[in-house]
């Protein structure tokens, strides 16, 4: 495994005056968004879920910028440089039927149910036992994850201005600190909303220009063709079970692993993603804030592809011993090599918009379940709702702090998404095979979902930890091994929920009504709103429409 | 299970806090900050295209990246001014600002 070096000083980019204009021009309307914000926040339920009042194409798009923070774009195209066309299984095979799935399926248990988190809804599903090692496993997790933002910031900022890493990560801290305490969660949305549509302007000159220098796609696909073989400009070329290929998977383990249980885990389960929803003012907005973030998700691999692959032509020793540049460097590069500047402010205002908004995603889900989950159900309960406003801004301060620690934990991978992806194995798929069951199987009894974590989490990080890294078993990659160890996770925790169950007592069935799939809840039945039934704010039609499209975005990358 | 938690406590505690929430009534449309911001962007973005060097468009394998760039941001920022135009913010219902002065929560 190769250990990150520092930015080598050639990729400092040429910022000027203009570039860092622009720069300060949105650290001011961040800051000015959380100060704004704040007159918003009266209770609680502002401070963690905007009051459940925003409109669907905010939350939408929040769900989506969530997800796109500067881990997944400096990841992503290092996944494109490493593996190539692979990559678009992350997108069209691994979020897109998650997405569809949340919003047309879960939503309304989530939704109708009023919990407030996640967790929340394992402890009216199961018990108190489930309900406190889920919100310890993702305030865990949370913290992890924002610290790989930090230090994703790091890298940009370490290229863009020379600062020493710690220093870009302590500052950087610092200032989604202040708009979360700030604005809380109507405030971290908002951001996110505004990066969505910083970062598509900064990653579209990038694309655009980076296909240009290499001769157009065709030009890229020869000479990709012919450097790094044929498979690799396909989408499911050399994936046969037996077969050899770059990731070190088949398409069993990428349907599988990937597909249903690394994805339907992370996006249906991660409370960073399904908190965007919760705050939707009704319940056909919640429903339709995956399914609106589907529809950019499916195009936006090739803003993160396409400049991997750029990359992986004009440095074709890239990643390797014989060139300073990393994998995760593919964007930067393209960077300094293309934008004049101006473009090239807006290229780096967008990169720390997404490091930031990722970041903040992390910290705004773990201070809502470390205050509403840990803090108010088992340390200091029945106090008054401000008493819990003001913990949780003291509790976001905290968990920047210890984001600032993680920081440089994962400075230590060279590849940060397989860093990312391992953790989501550990912690998202055991919750989803939890929920899964629990909603779909009335008899999952109490005690069930406690033993399905605890047996998914250690199956997984025996598998990756033991199996895989001791070699026991040979498996090519790291990605591979997190796909293994994301199937093994889910099928421990199946078979032991299942066990548990029919040893131990159910839930009665009163206590059941709007948690387990075929009742209902007084949540679901409110009315549409007006306007609601326009045919295309039909969720079943939005879904599907994006399941439709991502199929059909395989069929040029596969023949 | 002494202090038993059901949904049904769940409902009425998010209940009563959503008749007391302030978000809906108070939340500044983002629809003002995306136009503004880009709007401004833009016209930064297009001057340094229009006064873009040599240089600069080789650079950019020759397009003039920053006059596209910052044309496209500008066009975006004025719909999103205009959407607001057509579709303002609805106003909140009257009674949806209670007095700053309301009981504490659950006791």
């Amino acid at each position: 495994m190769q250990t990150p070096t520092y930015l080598a000083a050639e990729l400092r980019l040429p910022t000027n005056w203009l570039d860092y204009t622009i720069l300060g021009i949105y650290f001011v309307v961040v800051l000015g968004i959380g100060f704004a914000a704040r007159r918003s926040v009266k209770t609680s339920l502002d401070f963690f879920l905007s009051g459940r009042s925003l409109p669907a194409w905010v939350t939408g798009l929040a769900f989506i910028a969530a997800n796109l923070g500067a881990t997944e774009i400096l990841g992503m195209a290092a996944n494109s440089a490493q593996y190539g066309v692979y990559t678009t299984h992350w997108y069209w095979i691994g979020a897109i039927p998650a997405m569809v799935f949340l919003g047309l399926v879960m939503m309304p248990f989530y939704y109708g149910s009023k919990v407030r988190s996640v967790p929340e809804f394992l402890l009216l599903r199961f018990d108190k036992a489930a309900h406190l090692l889920s919100s310890i496993l993702f305030a865990a997790a949370a913290i992890l994850i924002a610290g790989v933002n930090l230090y994703a910031l790091a890298i940009v900022v370490e290229a863009l201005l020379g600062w020493p890493q710690w220093v870009a990560i302590v500052v950087a801290g610092f200032f989604v600190l202040a708009y979360i305490t700030l604005g809380g969660l109507s405030s971290a949305i908002y951001n996110e909303v505004l990066q969505f549509f910083v970062i598509l302007a900064a990653l579209i000159p990038i694309t655009v220009l980076g296909l240009k220098s290499v001769g157009g796609w065709d030009g890229l696909s020869d000479s990709l063709t012919a450097s790094r073989g044929d498979n690799f400009m396909t989408a499911w070329g050399g994936t046969g079970i037996g077969s050899d290929n770059p990731l070190g998977a088949n398409w069993l383990t990428i349907v599988l692993g990937l597909g249903f249980v690394l994805s339907f885990g992370y996006w249906t389960t991660n409370f960073a993603e399904v908190q965007r929803a919760l705050s939707a003012k009704n319940l056909s907005a919640a429903q339709r804030t995956p399914l609106i973030a589907a529809f950019p998700k499916i195009f936006i691999v090739f803003l993160v592809m396409i400049p991997g692959l750029v990359a992986a032509v004009m440095v074709p020793q890239i990643g390797t011993g014989d060139s300073d540049l990393q994998y995760n460097d593919a964007i930067p590069y393209l960077m300094q090599q293309l934008l004049p500047n101006g473009v090239l402010g807006i290229a780096v205002t967008g990169l720390l918009a997404a490091f930031m908004a990722g970041m903040a995603a992390n910290v705004s889900s773990f201070n809502t379940v470390f205050t509403a989950d840990i803090w108010q159900k088992y340390v200091v309960k029945h106090r008054e709702d401000e008493y819990y406003v003001r913990f949780g801004r003291l509790i976001t301060a905290i968990g920047v702090l210890a984001s600032i620690g993680t920081a440089f934990l994962a400075s230590s991978f060279s590849n940060i998404m397989s860093y990312l992806q391992t953790l989501f194995s550990f912690f998202n798929v055991p919750m989803f095979v939890v929920f899964i069951i629990g909603m779909f199987w009335k008899r999952a009894s109490m005690k069930s979902g406690f033993w399905g974590l605890i047996a998914g989490t250690t199956a997984a990080m025996v598998n990756y930890f033991v199996i895989y890294k001791q070699g026991i078993i040979d498996i090519p990659s790291d990605q591979g091994a997190n796909f293994v160890s994301a199937i093994a996770g889910f099928v421990a925790g199946a078979v032991v929920m299942v066990a548990v169950s029919l040893f131990t007592a159910p839930k009665p069935a009163e206590e059941l009504e709007g948690l387990v799939y075929g009742t209902r809840s007084p949540g679901m039945a409110e009315p549409p709103a007006e306007g609601d039934d326009a045919w295309y704010r039909k969720p079943a039609l939005l879904g599907w429409g994006a399941v439709i499209l991502a199929a059909a975005c395989y069929i040029p990358f596969s023949f | 299970m002494s202090d038993h938690y059901s949904e049904r406590d769940l409902q009425r505690e998010i209940t009563e806090l959503e008749t007391k929430s302030a978000t809906a009534a108070r939340l500044f449309d983002i629809r003002r900050i995306i136009g503004g911001l880009f709007v401004l962007y833009g016209v930064i973005v297009t001057i340094a295209g229009f006064a873009a060097s040599d240089a600069d468009i080789d650079k950019a394998e020759g397009v003039n990246i920053n006059l596209w760039t910052g044309l496209g941001m500008l066009v975006l920022g004025l719909l999103f001014l205009l959407w607001l135009k057509l579709r303002p913010t609805a106003p909140p219902p009257p009674d949806v600002l209670p007095d700053e002065r309301e009981d504490s929560g659950t006791g």
